[in-house]
């Protein structure tokens, strides 16, 4: 029988996170909360990929000091980008010297990772685990679109990808916000080979994972405050609603997307939304994690997902492979221990 | 649950919002439309007060276009423009200016010659190549026929 959902038996806790983004995402709805942001999207860096890294390094930085850790602390790290091979993470975080693991999920990576970590966590082999991804406009349009100054037309259902680095500190010891159940996604074939339309191309995934997780948890969506996917955009969440509902799962109420919440899609002309492995992040960090620390949200579903492509399989014709990891984080544990929200 | 592939690709398809092509091709009509008057009052000018040959003034012409867009695309205003002029700016000589310098700016951090060197012509190669074998081509054509009349 196939693994299904990943019960942990003692639950990580979030204890930090952090944010760090461009202008262009300081300028959204969710601006104000995050960490920092560099007008110039640079961080004073001369090329974009060394920009990322060093967005990567001011998050985890940011993160080790709000919940008063130094890099010795921490046992692993697991952390991923867009970029090839990952080097975002590898150049951003080679000097916090922590055992590193090297993701890639594209932009499912940030729930890859909690899902990853908190295992590990729970399986006892590890007391503190870091997790980091990022994404960069610049270096993400350099590497699978054009050039950053061609003149082009971008189409309704393109999305915008998010300058954005998140960390987290995910601790064995209870404190909460918890991670109570993983669900690893599986690959689907979307059949779709459009690189311009993502949310179409990540919906059938995402689909999988909750439909797996409903029919194993025999819970219904309204036993959640919030159901967050990663950056379906406008696109893939409709789709993603409107497929749940053909199968009795309304997820209407409660469902939001992460690439719709971190920008005003008509005034910042983003078209279909955010996404990137930033986006998930650094929504999960600045407004999500804040709002269970302050009570308003008790428990959520947070679904990371992500295009598994790159640039010679989509000018090769192939159809894109999406991917959605599902971690319930919630701020009551297994066994009735509840976080009663921090309010630094 | 299975989603049946190729149905999923028609829904996709249909329930996609398609681009405003009315609205992009009047844009394109009048920054077209724009860029060749700024091309004919350029000409007029190099012809009549700089009394260069018609030959001379077309080329002036051109230079002189390919340097406002490349000047613009180096201040990063070239793609704002192009965004809502779509095929107005990018049919004309300043789009091929633009698929040139864009990527040469781009990959500048990768050195002068595997960065700008290598790659300055990864949006205008297709444009090159096909446009030289082209040429070629119709000028084969050209000399076979003037063999025969």
């Amino acid at each position: 029988m196939q693994k299904g959902i990943i019960k942990l038996e003692a639950p990580p806790s979030i204890i930090a996170a952090s944010s760090v983004v461009g202008q262009k995402e300081f300028e959204g709805p969710l601006g104000s909360c995050f960490d920092l942001h560099d007008d110039k999207g640079t961080f004073n860096m001369d090329t974009w990929e060394k920009s990322e890294s060093e967005m990567q390094r001011l998050a985890l930085n940011l993160a080790l000091s709000k919940c008063n850790l130094k890099s010795e602390d921490i046992d692993l790290l697991f952390a991923g980008d867009l970029l090839n091979q990952c080097i975002s993470s590898a150049y951003g975080l080679v000097n916090f010297k922590i055992p590193f693991f090297g993701l890639f999920g594209a932009c499912s990576t940030c729930s890859e990772g909690l899902t990853l970590a908190s295992m590990v966590l729970s399986g006892g082999m590890a007391n503190r685990c870091a997790v980091v991804t990022s994404s960069h406009n610049c270096s993400a349009e350099r590497q699978f679109r054009n050039p950053i100054e061609y003149g082009g037309q971008r189409t309704p259902t393109a999305q915008w990808t998010v300058t954005g680095s998140g960390a987290f500190i995910l601790s064995a010891y209870p404190q909460g916000p918890f991670i109570t159940e993983v669900l690893p996604g599986r690959a689907v074939d979307s059949n779709i080979d459009d690189p311009n339309n993502m949310g179409a191309a990540m919906a059938p995934a995402a689909i999988d994972t909750l439909m797996r997780f409903f029919n194993e948890t025999k819970t219904s969506p309204s036993d959640y405050n919030a159901i967050i996917t990663g950056d379906l955009g406008s696109e893939g969440s409709a789709i993603l609603r409107e497929f749940l509902k053909t199968d009795g799962y309304d997820i209407t109420q409660n469902h939001n997307d992460c690439g719709l919440l971190i920008y005003d899609c008509e005034s910042q002309d983003t078209h279909a939304g955010g996404s990137g492995c930033g986006c998930s992040a650094v929504v999960l960090a600045s407004h999500l994690l804040p709002r269970m620390n302050r009570g308003e949200l008790d428990d959520i579903l947070f679904i990371s997902t992500g295009a598994l492509m790159n640039p010679s399989s989509v000018s090769q014709g192939n159809t894109i492979i999406g991917i959605a990891h599902l971690v319930h984080i919630s701020n009551t544990n297994n066994k009735g221990l509840k976080f009663n929200g921090n309010t630094n | 649950m299975n989603i049946e592939k190729e149905s999923y690709k028609k829904y996709v398809k249909k329930r996609a919002k398609k681009s405003p092509i009315i609205k992009n091709c009047i844009w394109a009509f009048f920054v077209g439309g724009f860029i060749c008057c700024i091309g004919e009052t350029l000409f007029r000018a190099y012809h009549r007060r700089l009394l260069l040959s018609h030959q001379d003034s077309s080329a002036w012409v051109a230079v002189t276009l390919i340097f406002l867009s490349a000047l613009l695309t180096g201040l990063g205003l070239f793609g704002k423009i192009a965004k809502r002029a779509g095929a107005g700016t990018l049919v004309p000589i300043t789009g091929f200016a633009n698929s040139v310098v864009s990527p040469a700016i781009d990959n500048k951090s990768e050195g002068w010659i595997l960065g700008v060197g290598a790659k300055i012509f990864t949006v205008a190669g297709p444009v090159l190549l096909y446009g030289i074998l082209t040429g070629v081509a119709y000028g084969f054509i050209y000399y076979i026929y003037l063999l025969c009349v």
